[in-house]
Protein backbone atom coordinates (compact mmCIF):
# COMPACT_ATOMS: atom_id res chain seq x y z
CA UNK A 1 0.00 0.00 0.00
CA UNK A 2 1.24 3.43 -0.87
CA UNK A 3 0.31 6.34 1.35
CA UNK A 4 0.89 9.92 0.33
CA UNK A 5 2.29 12.02 3.22
CA UNK A 6 1.78 15.74 3.25
CA UNK A 7 4.29 17.86 5.15
CA UNK A 8 1.61 18.41 7.75
CA UNK A 9 1.27 14.62 8.17
CA UNK A 10 4.99 14.43 8.79
CA UNK A 11 4.93 17.25 11.32
CA UNK A 12 1.89 15.80 13.09
CA UNK A 13 3.56 12.42 13.45
CA UNK A 14 6.79 13.99 14.60
CA UNK A 15 4.93 16.01 17.22
CA UNK A 16 3.44 12.75 18.48
CA UNK A 17 6.94 11.25 18.72
CA UNK A 18 8.24 14.46 20.29
CA UNK A 19 5.68 14.09 23.06
CA UNK A 20 7.31 10.79 24.02
CA UNK A 21 10.76 12.36 23.89
CA UNK A 22 9.54 15.03 26.26
CA UNK A 23 7.82 12.51 28.54
CA UNK A 24 10.89 10.29 28.66
CA UNK A 25 13.16 13.28 29.38
CA UNK A 26 10.94 14.44 32.22
CA UNK A 27 10.69 10.99 33.77
CA UNK A 28 14.42 10.36 33.48
CA UNK A 29 15.14 13.76 34.95
CA UNK A 30 12.73 13.56 37.88
CA UNK A 31 13.38 9.92 38.80
CA UNK A 32 17.08 10.25 37.95
CA UNK A 33 17.28 13.35 40.14
CA UNK A 34 15.66 11.54 43.05
CA UNK A 35 17.88 8.50 42.67
CA UNK A 36 20.85 10.82 42.14
CA UNK A 37 20.18 12.47 45.50
CA UNK A 38 20.24 9.04 47.11
CA UNK A 39 23.53 8.16 45.40
CA UNK A 40 24.91 11.54 46.47
CA UNK A 41 24.07 10.81 50.13
CA UNK A 42 25.80 7.44 49.87
CA UNK A 43 28.77 9.02 48.11
CA UNK A 44 29.18 11.64 50.86
CA UNK A 45 28.43 9.28 53.76
CA UNK A 46 31.07 8.51 56.34
CA UNK A 47 30.49 4.80 55.81
CA UNK A 48 33.29 3.48 53.57
CA UNK A 49 31.19 0.71 52.03
CA UNK A 50 28.43 3.14 51.06
CA UNK A 51 31.03 5.48 49.58
CA UNK A 52 32.63 2.72 47.53
CA UNK A 53 29.28 1.46 46.25
CA UNK A 54 28.20 4.92 45.15
CA UNK A 55 31.57 5.61 43.56
CA UNK A 56 31.43 2.33 41.65
CA UNK A 57 27.89 3.06 40.51
CA UNK A 58 28.86 6.50 39.22
CA UNK A 59 31.97 5.22 37.46
CA UNK A 60 30.09 2.33 35.87
CA UNK A 61 27.53 4.61 34.25
CA UNK A 62 30.03 7.31 33.33
CA UNK A 63 32.47 4.77 31.89
CA UNK A 64 30.11 2.96 29.52
CA UNK A 65 28.07 4.22 26.54
CA UNK A 66 24.42 4.94 27.21
CA UNK A 67 23.53 2.58 24.39
CA UNK A 68 25.20 -0.37 26.17
CA UNK A 69 23.35 0.52 29.36
CA UNK A 70 20.07 0.41 27.47
CA UNK A 71 21.00 -2.89 25.81
CA UNK A 72 21.81 -4.42 29.15
CA UNK A 73 18.52 -3.31 30.67
CA UNK A 74 16.52 -4.29 27.57
CA UNK A 75 18.17 -7.65 26.85
CA UNK A 76 19.50 -8.45 30.32
CA UNK A 77 16.35 -8.16 32.41
CA UNK A 78 14.45 -10.70 30.22
CA UNK A 79 17.30 -13.17 30.88
CA UNK A 80 16.53 -12.75 34.57
CA UNK A 81 12.91 -13.55 33.78
CA UNK A 82 11.70 -9.93 33.87
CA UNK A 83 10.03 -8.80 30.68
CA UNK A 84 10.51 -5.16 29.81
CA UNK A 85 8.86 -3.14 27.08
CA UNK A 86 11.06 -0.71 25.11
CA UNK A 87 9.30 2.11 27.00
CA UNK A 88 10.14 0.68 30.42
CA UNK A 89 13.69 -0.18 29.38
CA UNK A 90 14.19 3.32 28.01
CA UNK A 91 12.82 4.99 31.15
CA UNK A 92 14.83 2.73 33.47
CA UNK A 93 18.05 3.01 31.47
CA UNK A 94 17.91 6.79 31.20
CA UNK A 95 16.97 7.16 34.85
CA UNK A 96 20.03 5.18 35.94
CA UNK A 97 22.24 7.14 33.55
CA UNK A 98 20.85 10.47 34.78
CA UNK A 99 21.15 9.55 38.45
CA UNK A 100 24.84 8.73 38.09
CA UNK A 101 25.68 11.96 36.29
CA UNK A 102 23.60 14.18 38.55
CA UNK A 103 25.09 12.55 41.65
CA UNK A 104 28.56 13.39 40.37
CA UNK A 105 27.64 16.96 39.37
CA UNK A 106 26.05 17.53 42.76
CA UNK A 107 29.00 16.01 44.59
CA UNK A 108 31.15 18.74 43.08
CA UNK A 109 28.67 21.34 44.33
CA UNK A 110 28.57 19.82 47.82
CA UNK A 111 32.36 19.82 47.93
CA UNK A 112 32.41 23.51 47.01
CA UNK A 113 30.78 24.24 50.39
CA UNK A 114 33.62 25.22 52.76
CA UNK A 115 34.81 22.64 55.31
CA UNK A 116 34.06 25.11 58.11
CA UNK A 117 30.34 24.66 57.43
CA UNK A 118 30.63 20.93 58.11
CA UNK A 119 32.68 21.56 61.24
CA UNK A 120 30.41 24.25 62.64
CA UNK A 121 27.31 22.12 62.13
CA UNK A 122 29.04 19.03 63.52
CA UNK A 123 30.12 20.98 66.59
CA UNK A 124 26.46 21.84 67.15
CA UNK A 125 25.72 18.09 67.34
CA UNK A 126 23.86 17.86 64.03
CA UNK A 127 23.93 14.39 62.45
CA UNK A 128 25.01 13.76 58.87
CA UNK A 129 21.53 13.91 57.37
CA UNK A 130 20.71 17.06 59.36
CA UNK A 131 23.94 18.68 58.22
CA UNK A 132 23.16 17.88 54.60
CA UNK A 133 19.55 18.99 54.78
CA UNK A 134 19.88 22.20 56.77
CA UNK A 135 23.41 23.44 56.10
CA UNK A 136 25.16 21.89 53.13
CA UNK A 137 22.50 21.26 50.48
CA UNK A 138 20.89 24.73 50.69
CA UNK A 139 24.30 26.21 49.91
CA UNK A 140 25.20 23.59 47.30
CA UNK A 141 21.85 24.14 45.58
CA UNK A 142 22.75 27.67 44.53
CA UNK A 143 25.84 26.36 42.78
CA UNK A 144 24.05 23.31 41.41
CA UNK A 145 21.17 24.91 39.55
CA UNK A 146 23.06 26.04 36.44
CA UNK A 147 24.99 22.77 35.76
CA UNK A 148 21.86 20.74 36.54
CA UNK A 149 19.78 22.61 33.98
CA UNK A 150 22.74 22.33 31.62
CA UNK A 151 22.80 18.56 32.08
CA UNK A 152 19.09 18.32 31.32
CA UNK A 153 20.09 19.12 27.71
CA UNK A 154 22.20 15.94 27.70
CA UNK A 155 19.22 13.96 28.96
CA UNK A 156 16.97 15.24 26.17
CA UNK A 157 19.58 14.38 23.56
CA UNK A 158 20.22 11.04 25.28
CA UNK A 159 16.62 9.98 24.69
CA UNK A 160 17.43 9.68 20.96
CA UNK A 161 19.51 6.58 21.70
CA UNK A 162 16.41 4.76 22.96
CA UNK A 163 15.16 4.64 19.34
CA UNK A 164 17.64 1.79 18.83
CA UNK A 165 15.81 -0.50 21.24
CA UNK A 166 12.61 0.36 19.40
CA UNK A 167 11.09 3.03 21.60
CA UNK A 168 9.01 5.30 19.38
CA UNK A 169 10.15 8.74 20.38
CA UNK A 170 11.16 11.59 18.08
CA UNK A 171 14.14 9.95 16.37
CA UNK A 172 12.43 6.59 15.87
CA UNK A 173 9.35 8.33 14.47
CA UNK A 174 11.67 10.22 12.15
CA UNK A 175 13.34 7.03 10.87
CA UNK A 176 9.99 5.44 10.15
CA UNK A 177 8.73 8.53 8.36
CA UNK A 178 11.95 8.83 6.36
CA UNK A 179 11.51 5.26 5.16
CA UNK A 180 7.88 5.80 4.29
CA UNK A 181 8.20 9.17 2.59
CA UNK A 182 11.62 8.85 0.91
CA UNK A 183 12.27 12.37 2.16
CA UNK A 184 14.98 11.75 4.76
CA UNK A 185 16.48 15.20 4.50
CA UNK A 186 13.18 16.97 5.20
CA UNK A 187 12.21 14.53 7.95
CA UNK A 188 15.52 14.54 9.80
CA UNK A 189 15.77 18.29 9.36
CA UNK A 190 12.46 18.58 11.18
CA UNK A 191 13.62 16.05 13.81
CA UNK A 192 16.73 18.12 14.45
CA UNK A 193 14.59 21.25 14.69
CA UNK A 194 12.47 19.47 17.28
CA UNK A 195 15.46 18.65 19.47
CA UNK A 196 16.74 22.17 19.06
CA UNK A 197 13.40 23.60 20.14
CA UNK A 198 13.60 21.51 23.32
CA UNK A 199 17.28 22.02 24.10
CA UNK A 200 18.03 25.58 23.12
CA UNK A 201 15.76 27.24 25.70
CA UNK A 202 17.30 24.98 28.36
CA UNK A 203 20.84 25.97 27.36
CA UNK A 204 19.89 29.64 27.35
CA UNK A 205 18.30 29.25 30.76
CA UNK A 206 21.36 27.46 32.12
CA UNK A 207 23.61 30.23 30.83
CA UNK A 208 21.48 32.97 32.32
CA UNK A 209 21.44 31.13 35.67
CA UNK A 210 25.20 30.83 35.53
CA UNK A 211 25.57 34.56 34.90
CA UNK A 212 23.14 35.35 37.69
CA UNK A 213 25.09 33.16 40.06
CA UNK A 214 28.41 34.75 39.18
CA UNK A 215 26.98 38.21 39.71
CA UNK A 216 25.44 37.17 43.03
CA UNK A 217 28.77 35.95 44.32
CA UNK B 1 34.96 14.68 89.28
CA UNK B 2 36.29 17.26 86.86
CA UNK B 3 33.99 18.65 84.17
CA UNK B 4 36.50 17.77 81.47
CA UNK B 5 38.98 15.02 82.11
CA UNK B 6 41.63 14.10 79.57
CA UNK B 7 44.19 11.39 80.16
CA UNK B 8 46.95 9.93 78.05
CA UNK B 9 45.59 11.49 74.88
CA UNK B 10 47.58 10.83 71.70
CA UNK B 11 46.84 12.04 68.20
CA UNK B 12 48.69 11.39 64.95
CA UNK B 13 48.20 12.86 61.50
CA UNK B 14 49.85 10.15 59.44
CA UNK B 15 53.39 9.94 60.77
CA UNK B 16 53.10 13.33 62.46
CA UNK B 17 52.70 12.72 66.21
CA UNK B 18 50.76 15.87 67.08
CA UNK B 19 49.53 15.25 70.63
CA UNK B 20 51.95 13.24 72.73
CA UNK B 21 50.09 12.24 75.85
CA UNK B 22 47.92 15.06 77.13
CA UNK B 23 46.62 14.94 80.71
CA UNK B 24 44.27 17.74 81.65
CA UNK B 25 41.55 18.30 84.24
CA UNK B 26 39.14 21.19 83.75
CA UNK B 27 36.90 22.15 86.65
CA UNK B 28 33.48 23.75 86.44
CA UNK B 29 33.99 27.51 85.96
CA UNK B 30 37.61 27.27 84.88
CA UNK B 31 38.76 29.76 82.27
CA UNK B 32 41.75 28.21 80.59
CA UNK B 33 43.99 29.98 78.12
CA UNK B 34 45.93 27.72 75.75
CA UNK B 35 49.02 29.32 74.34
CA UNK B 36 51.97 28.11 72.33
CA UNK B 37 53.71 28.37 68.99
CA UNK B 38 51.90 27.76 65.77
CA UNK B 39 51.91 24.02 65.13
CA UNK B 40 52.27 23.05 68.78
CA UNK B 41 48.90 21.25 68.73
CA UNK B 42 46.55 23.78 70.37
CA UNK B 43 43.81 23.58 67.75
CA UNK B 44 44.08 19.84 67.51
CA UNK B 45 43.65 19.52 71.28
CA UNK B 46 40.54 21.73 71.22
CA UNK B 47 39.13 19.86 68.26
CA UNK B 48 39.52 16.49 69.94
CA UNK B 49 37.49 17.76 72.90
CA UNK B 50 34.35 17.91 70.78
CA UNK B 51 35.22 15.07 68.46
CA UNK B 52 36.13 17.07 65.35
CA UNK B 53 39.39 15.15 65.43
CA UNK B 54 39.45 11.50 66.35
CA UNK B 55 41.58 10.29 69.24
CA UNK B 56 44.18 7.56 68.62
CA UNK B 57 44.80 6.72 72.23
CA UNK B 58 43.65 7.88 75.62
CA UNK B 59 40.43 8.90 77.29
CA UNK B 60 38.25 11.98 77.21
CA UNK B 61 35.32 12.52 79.55
CA UNK B 62 33.09 15.58 79.46
CA UNK B 63 30.48 15.75 82.19
CA UNK B 64 30.16 11.98 82.27
CA UNK B 65 30.13 11.42 78.51
CA UNK B 66 33.24 9.48 77.58
CA UNK B 67 35.29 8.67 74.52
CA UNK B 68 37.69 5.74 75.01
CA UNK B 69 40.31 5.64 72.27
CA UNK B 70 37.92 7.60 70.07
CA UNK B 71 34.91 5.31 70.61
CA UNK B 72 31.75 6.73 72.12
CA UNK B 73 28.68 8.84 71.56
CA UNK B 74 30.01 11.82 69.62
CA UNK B 75 26.73 13.66 69.33
CA UNK B 76 26.03 13.39 73.05
CA UNK B 77 29.49 14.78 73.67
CA UNK B 78 29.00 17.65 71.27
CA UNK B 79 25.78 18.72 72.96
CA UNK B 80 27.89 19.45 76.02
CA UNK B 81 30.71 21.21 74.22
CA UNK B 82 30.22 24.46 72.31
CA UNK B 83 32.81 25.61 69.83
CA UNK B 84 33.63 28.98 68.30
CA UNK B 85 35.98 29.10 65.32
CA UNK B 86 38.50 31.62 64.06
CA UNK B 87 36.58 32.01 60.78
CA UNK B 88 33.12 32.37 62.46
CA UNK B 89 31.62 29.72 60.13
CA UNK B 90 28.13 31.17 60.32
CA UNK B 91 25.62 29.57 57.97
CA UNK B 92 25.42 32.21 55.21
CA UNK B 93 21.97 31.21 53.96
CA UNK B 94 20.37 31.74 57.38
CA UNK B 95 19.74 34.93 59.35
CA UNK B 96 21.49 35.53 62.66
CA UNK B 97 18.36 34.37 64.48
CA UNK B 98 18.05 31.24 62.33
CA UNK B 99 21.73 30.45 62.86
CA UNK B 100 21.11 30.42 66.59
CA UNK B 101 17.82 28.51 66.33
CA UNK B 102 19.01 25.73 64.02
CA UNK B 103 20.63 23.33 66.50
CA UNK B 104 18.00 23.68 69.25
CA UNK B 105 15.37 23.03 66.56
CA UNK B 106 16.85 20.02 64.77
CA UNK B 107 18.98 18.46 67.50
CA UNK B 108 16.91 19.15 70.61
CA UNK B 109 13.64 19.23 68.66
CA UNK B 110 12.34 22.21 70.64
CA UNK B 111 9.28 24.11 69.41
CA UNK B 112 9.55 27.20 67.26
CA UNK B 113 8.46 29.38 70.18
CA UNK B 114 11.08 27.90 72.49
CA UNK B 115 13.92 28.20 69.99
CA UNK B 116 12.93 31.76 69.14
CA UNK B 117 13.03 32.67 72.81
CA UNK B 118 16.44 31.05 73.13
CA UNK B 119 17.73 32.90 70.07
CA UNK B 120 16.46 36.24 71.39
CA UNK B 121 18.00 35.57 74.80
CA UNK B 122 21.38 34.61 73.32
CA UNK B 123 21.52 37.46 70.81
CA UNK B 124 20.68 39.85 73.65
CA UNK B 125 23.51 38.36 75.69
CA UNK B 126 26.01 39.14 72.92
CA UNK B 127 24.50 42.60 72.35
CA UNK B 128 22.89 41.90 68.99
CA UNK B 129 19.17 41.70 69.68
CA UNK B 130 18.54 44.14 66.82
CA UNK B 131 20.27 41.82 64.31
CA UNK B 132 17.89 38.87 64.55
CA UNK B 133 16.86 39.19 60.90
CA UNK B 134 20.24 40.19 59.47
CA UNK B 135 22.16 37.79 57.25
CA UNK B 136 25.82 37.12 58.07
CA UNK B 137 27.09 39.10 55.07
CA UNK B 138 25.27 42.16 56.43
CA UNK B 139 27.26 42.01 59.68
CA UNK B 140 30.77 43.11 60.59
CA UNK B 141 33.32 40.47 61.53
CA UNK B 142 32.93 41.26 65.21
CA UNK B 143 29.16 40.96 64.97
CA UNK B 144 29.44 37.68 63.07
CA UNK B 145 31.70 36.25 65.73
CA UNK B 146 29.26 37.32 68.44
CA UNK B 147 26.44 35.57 66.57
CA UNK B 148 28.66 32.48 66.43
CA UNK B 149 29.07 32.67 70.22
CA UNK B 150 25.29 33.04 70.63
CA UNK B 151 24.79 30.05 68.34
CA UNK B 152 27.07 27.88 70.47
CA UNK B 153 25.47 29.10 73.71
CA UNK B 154 22.01 28.20 72.44
CA UNK B 155 22.75 24.52 73.02
CA UNK B 156 23.50 25.38 76.65
CA UNK B 157 26.90 23.69 76.60
CA UNK B 158 28.81 22.80 79.75
CA UNK B 159 32.04 24.06 78.28
CA UNK B 160 32.92 26.41 75.45
CA UNK B 161 35.95 26.02 73.21
CA UNK B 162 37.30 29.11 71.46
CA UNK B 163 40.02 28.74 68.84
CA UNK B 164 41.69 32.09 68.18
CA UNK B 165 38.31 33.70 67.84
CA UNK B 166 39.70 37.21 67.43
CA UNK B 167 42.54 36.39 65.03
CA UNK B 168 40.52 37.01 61.87
CA UNK B 169 39.14 40.34 63.11
CA UNK B 170 40.24 43.86 62.35
CA UNK B 171 41.96 45.24 65.48
CA UNK B 172 39.13 47.66 66.30
CA UNK B 173 36.64 44.76 66.45
CA UNK B 174 38.64 42.55 68.81
CA UNK B 175 37.47 44.14 72.03
CA UNK B 176 33.74 43.73 71.45
CA UNK B 177 34.27 39.98 71.11
CA UNK B 178 36.63 39.74 74.07
CA UNK B 179 34.10 41.67 76.16
CA UNK B 180 31.49 38.99 75.44
CA UNK B 181 33.92 36.23 76.41
CA UNK B 182 34.84 38.08 79.60
CA UNK B 183 31.18 38.41 80.49
CA UNK B 184 30.67 34.66 79.93
CA UNK B 185 33.61 33.96 82.20
CA UNK B 186 32.14 36.25 84.83
CA UNK B 187 28.84 34.34 84.63
CA UNK B 188 30.70 31.14 85.44
CA UNK B 189 30.91 29.53 81.99
CA UNK B 190 33.71 27.03 81.67
CA UNK B 191 35.98 28.17 78.86
CA UNK B 192 38.99 26.75 77.07
CA UNK B 193 40.42 29.27 74.68
CA UNK B 194 43.36 29.32 72.34
CA UNK B 195 44.49 32.92 72.25
CA UNK B 196 47.31 35.24 71.37
CA UNK B 197 45.84 37.97 73.55
CA UNK B 198 48.25 37.54 76.45
CA UNK B 199 46.79 40.37 78.50
CA UNK B 200 43.37 38.83 78.15
CA UNK B 201 44.72 35.42 79.11
CA UNK B 202 46.28 36.88 82.21
CA UNK B 203 43.36 39.07 83.26
CA UNK B 204 40.46 36.72 82.53
CA UNK B 205 41.98 33.25 82.73
CA UNK B 206 42.45 31.38 86.00
CA UNK B 207 44.74 28.82 84.40
CA UNK B 208 47.28 29.04 81.63
CA UNK B 209 48.54 26.13 79.57
CA UNK B 210 51.64 26.47 77.45
CA UNK B 211 51.85 23.82 74.75
CA UNK B 212 55.09 22.88 73.10
CA UNK B 213 55.65 20.11 70.53
CA UNK B 214 52.38 18.35 71.36
CA UNK B 215 52.81 18.36 75.11
CA UNK B 216 51.63 20.52 77.96
CA UNK B 217 55.00 22.05 78.68
CA UNK B 218 54.08 24.33 81.54
CA UNK B 219 50.84 25.27 83.23
CA UNK B 220 49.56 27.18 86.20
CA UNK B 221 48.15 30.49 87.34
CA UNK B 222 48.68 32.90 84.43
CA UNK B 223 49.71 35.81 86.65
CA UNK B 224 52.44 33.68 88.19
CA UNK B 225 53.82 31.70 85.29
CA UNK B 226 53.77 34.57 82.80
CA UNK B 227 55.72 36.73 85.22
CA UNK B 228 58.10 33.94 86.13
CA UNK B 229 58.30 31.17 83.51
CA UNK B 230 59.88 27.95 84.78
CA UNK B 231 61.00 26.70 81.36
CA UNK B 232 63.19 28.46 78.81
CA UNK B 233 60.62 27.64 76.10
CA UNK B 234 57.85 29.58 77.82
CA UNK B 235 60.28 32.38 78.61
CA UNK B 236 61.20 32.60 74.92
CA UNK B 237 57.58 32.48 73.91
CA UNK B 238 56.44 35.23 76.26
CA UNK B 239 59.36 37.40 75.25
CA UNK B 240 58.36 37.00 71.60
CA UNK B 241 54.67 37.77 72.02
CA UNK B 242 54.38 40.20 74.92
N1 LIG C 1 43.90 18.01 59.34
C1 LIG C 1 45.23 17.87 59.47
N2 LIG C 1 45.90 16.99 58.69
C2 LIG C 1 47.23 16.84 58.82
N3 LIG C 1 47.99 17.50 59.69
C3 LIG C 1 47.39 18.41 60.49
C4 LIG C 1 45.97 18.63 60.42
N4 LIG C 1 45.65 19.58 61.33
C5 LIG C 1 46.80 19.92 61.94
N5 LIG C 1 47.85 19.22 61.45
C6 LIG C 1 49.24 19.30 61.92
O1 LIG C 1 49.24 19.12 63.31
C7 LIG C 1 50.17 19.97 63.93
C8 LIG C 1 49.47 20.80 64.98
O2 LIG C 1 48.57 21.68 64.36
P1 LIG C 1 47.56 22.58 65.17
O3 LIG C 1 46.88 21.78 66.19
O4 LIG C 1 46.72 23.28 64.16
O5 LIG C 1 48.55 23.62 65.85
P2 LIG C 1 48.27 25.04 66.47
O6 LIG C 1 46.80 25.24 66.56
O7 LIG C 1 48.96 25.02 67.79
O8 LIG C 1 48.92 26.02 65.55
C9 LIG C 1 50.80 20.77 62.81
O9 LIG C 1 52.02 20.15 62.48
C10 LIG C 1 49.83 20.67 61.69
O10 LIG C 1 50.50 20.73 60.45
MG1 LIG D 1 45.55 26.68 65.61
Amino acid sequence: MFVQFTTWDIVRNLLEGGKWTLALSLIAFVLGGTAGLLVLFLRMARNRVAQALAKGYIELFQGTPLLMQLFIVFFGLPLAGIDVSPWLAAALGLTLFTSAYLAEIWRGCVESVPRGQWEASASLALGFTQQMRHVILPQALRVAIAPTVGFSVQVVKGTAVTSIIGFTELTKTGSMLANATFQPFLVFGLVAAGYFALCYPLSLYAKSLERKFHVAR
Amino acid sequence: MSLVSISGLHKHFGTNHVLKGIDLQVEQGDVIALIGRSGSGKSTLLRTINGLESIDEGELVVDGTALHHGEGDLRALRQKVGMVFQQFNLFPHLTAGQNVMLAPTVVKKLSKKETEDIAKEMLLKVGLSDKFHAFPDQLSGGQQQRVAIARALAMRPKVMLCDEITSALDPELVNEVLAVVQQLAAEGMTLIMVTHEMRFARDVGNKLIFMHHGRIHESGDPRIILADPQTPELANFTRAVM
